[in-house]
């Protein structure tokens, strides 16, 4: 078992007293990157929301470098060790980007002035970085929720549809970026209805089929 | 230690079969105890020297009042446990619980104005009992209210725990503020809580009246959480052929 | 730790100057519900003084409710909740951080501007000091019990009805104690008694609050 191994085993998800999956189990090596296939419903966003901590897990284990992450020790370190962005972009309409990337980077830990603005400027957003949210468009705010990858070295990243709102030179960058993380040791886990089976770092995972 | 009965108590089925099995016995004990107690308490037992025949509302004031107070601990207990060790069936004893406590506190409301009119000349006053009672209505109002709000039956089972939880640790808060108040304003030590030594004759009726009501709420508790188990069992191959062998 | 502490109040302070709006209604909530009284009752003095610390800590507590109500709804709304959740920082210690903010934008106010209060209902000048104390000691709790509840029903619709439902009771030790404060006050009897079991509620409701507002924030995003 290497290093910095995500392990889920038999997972199940359970959501108002309905079974979405169960018996769930996957490994994902650091260098890979996992996409989430599956029909609307079948419980992707589920799965993401479980990894990242937000949703119990019915029944089940998962496991990053060996321990849990639902628990002590390992809870904590999988917590200092992922980045999640979820369906919502967590941009608060009254701050100015600057402001929202340095709050939601302090959740994690804290960054420079100067590399939030070199990583607005890499999602599109330079000039832009002391407009009030209010005034951006959807899209944009999605960039901005985005800019956390260029900012954080975290190892894992949990992304549930990064692509919606972008355009299409954004989603090309964006993908040579998440590509660019994995070849460099990363794991990211995504949902996506982009087609990235094609890519040597891509395995999927399809949540309709019996596990 | 066997956890193995402490998981099986987490499975609906088993506890569908148990309870069935148990219910009528506790049906029994509850007509019988209820029905020895009450009439001997309301009929036969002595007057009571300072109060006369008021006073054997008591017969079910009291048992009233023990079974909502123990029933909102009970609420704190099986929302604990639903919360740490996620036993479903803790939640649907939370959810059927409140409803039963808060029938209880009423009661023990209505017969405390009922016991208050001849002895004070008023329905309501607001004594230290009294109104501690008032505001656990309040409480379980609370725990029911946010259980309706919310859809998510699982959500609202780990919400209601967390409020039951918060109540219970406030309740001694609460018992001592309203008695101290009660003490600031009302100097006449008018001690209507006050338990003289009763003889026999008068708490065994007692000890009857609140055993037949704790029976009580056993038994409205066990049909209603045999209710809400078949409902969120519905799916499932057992409660199907439940369904069938009584249609 | 601290420099997150530090950019977590900024963030909450910069959104609440940013809508200055939002600070002044609980005060002005307060100022009406007060006036209110003797517009019902009769400007009577003795009525009055006798009715005051009651108005006043009654007004308080339903002031504080109302700025409560909207105290994770935001965050909830627009994701920053979720964000709040999965951090490796301790949810209890970040929640502590945007209760205290929130106390300083509206239960210290209320410290300030009672005595203002106290004054149109013919409390005597001594008392004020007493008053502001218990407020001071009083209004944490409700800040912090109040932010229980709002953490319990952040996602509802009908929210500040059902939280002051959920909330009103387990205010009622610190309104007993506060009014008693003021009363004995009054009457020129011993106060310490009363702000010193204050100063327990609130020792007791910074150690837990925290814990059941983590949890029922974590509840409210696992929706």
């Amino acid at each position: 078992m290497s290093a910095r191994t995500l392990e889920v085993d038999t997972l199940s998800c359970e959501r108002d007293l309905r079974e979405l999956f169960s018996g769930l189990s996957f490994r994902l090596e650091p260098g890979k990157v996992l996409q989430v296939a599956g029909p609307n419903g079948s419980g992707k966003t589920s799965l993401l929301r479980i990894l990242a901590g937000l949703l119990p897990a019915a029944e089940g284990d998962v496991r990053y470098d060996g321990a849990s992450i639902f628990s002590g020790q390992g809870r904590e370190q999988w917590r200092q060790n992922t980045l999640y962005i979820g369906h919502q972009p967590a941009v608060k309409a009254m701050l100015t980007p600057e402001e929202n990337l340095a709050w939601l980077c302090a959740l994690k830990q804290p960054v420079s002035r100067k590399a939030i603005w070199s990583a607005l400027e890499q999602v599109g957003l330079r000039g832009f970085e002391d407009v009030p949210s209010r005034n951006l468009s959807a899209g944009q705010h999605r960039r901005v929720a985005l800019a956390r990858l260029y900012l954080q070295p975290l190892p894992v990243w949990i992304l549930d549809e990064p692509f919606t709102a972008i355009d299409k030179s954004g989603v090309a960058g964006l993908e040579q970026h998440v590509l660019a993380h994995a070849d460099a040791g990363g794991s990211v886990i995504l949902t996506t209805h982009h087609s990235l089976e094609h890519l040597p770092q891509v395995q999927v995972l399809d949540l309709r089929e019996g596990c | 230690m066997n956890w193995t009965f402490f998981y099986k108590l987490g499975s609906p089925k088993w506890f569908y079969d148990i309870s069935g099995r148990w219910l009528p016995w506790f049906a029994v004990a509850t007509v019988l105890l209820l029905a020895v107690g009450v009439v001997w308490g309301l009929a036969f037992a002595p007057e009571d020297y300072q109060q006369g025949n008021s006073f054997r509302i008591i017969y079910i004031h009291v048992p009233a009042a023990f079974v909502a107070q123990s029933c909102y601990v009970m609420l704190a207990v099986a929302g604990t446990i639903g919360l740490v060790w996620r036993m479903k069936l803790a939640d649907v004893a939370l959810q059927c619980a409140a409803p039963i406590g808060a029938w209880m506190t009423f009661i023990a409301l209505v017969t405390g104005a009922i016991w208050g009119k001849p002895t004070w000349g008023t329905y309501w006053v607001w004594d230290a009992r009294l109104t501690s009672m008032l505001i656990l209505l309040f409480l379980y109002f609370g725990i029911i209210a946010l259980g309706q709000a919310i859809s998510n039956r699982d959500t609202a089972a780990k919400a209601t725990a967390v409020l039951a939880i918060v109540g219970v640790i406030n309740i001694p808060i609460i018992k001592y503020s309203v008695d101290w108040w009660n003490t600031l304003h009302q100097p006449a030590t008018f001690k209507v809580t006050a338990k003289p030594a009763m003889p026999m004759e008068m708490w065994l009726p007692l000890l009857l009246t609140v055993l037949g009501f704790y029976a009580l709420f056993t038994v409205s508790l066990l049909m209603r959480m045999r209710l809400e188990v078949l409902r969120r069992e519905q799916r499932t191959r057992w409660v199907r052929e439940e369904m069938e062998k009584h249609a | 730790m601290r420099q997150v502490i530090w950019l977590l109040f900024r963030r909450e302070w910069l959104l609440a100057w940013r809508r200055p709006g939002d600070l002044l209604n609980p005060l002005v909530f307060f100022a009406i519900v007060i006036s209110l009284f003797p517009l019902a009752v009769g400007p009577e003095p003795g009525m009055l003084q006798i009715m005051a610390p009651g108005v006043v800590w009654v007004a308080a507590l339903l002031a504080t409710l109302l700025s409560l109500d909207g105290m994770f709804r935001s965050d909830y709304e627009d994701g920053s909740l979720e964000q709040w959740v999965v951090s490796p920082h301790p949810l209890s210690m970040m929640v502590l951080v945007k209760v205290l903010h929130h106390w300083l934008l509206s239960g210290l106010p209320l410290v300030l501007l009672a005595p203002l209060f106290a004054l149109m209902l013919a409390l005597p000048l001594n008392v004020l000091p007493v008053l502001c104390l218990s407020l001071l000691l009083g209004t944490p709790v409700l800040s912090l019990l109040g932010a229980v509840g709002a953490a319990l029903t952040v996602g509802l619709k009908g929210g500040g009805v059902l939280l002051a439902l959920l909330i009103l009771p387990l205010y009622i030790p610190v309104l007993v104690l506060g009014t008693g404060a003021v009363e004995a006050a009054t009457q020129g009897l011993p106060v310490a008694g009363y702000l010193l079991w204050m100063g327990c509620l609130s020792m007791l409701a910074i150690s837990l609050a925290p814990l059941g507002i983590a949890a029922g924030l974590r509840i409210g995003v696992s929706e």
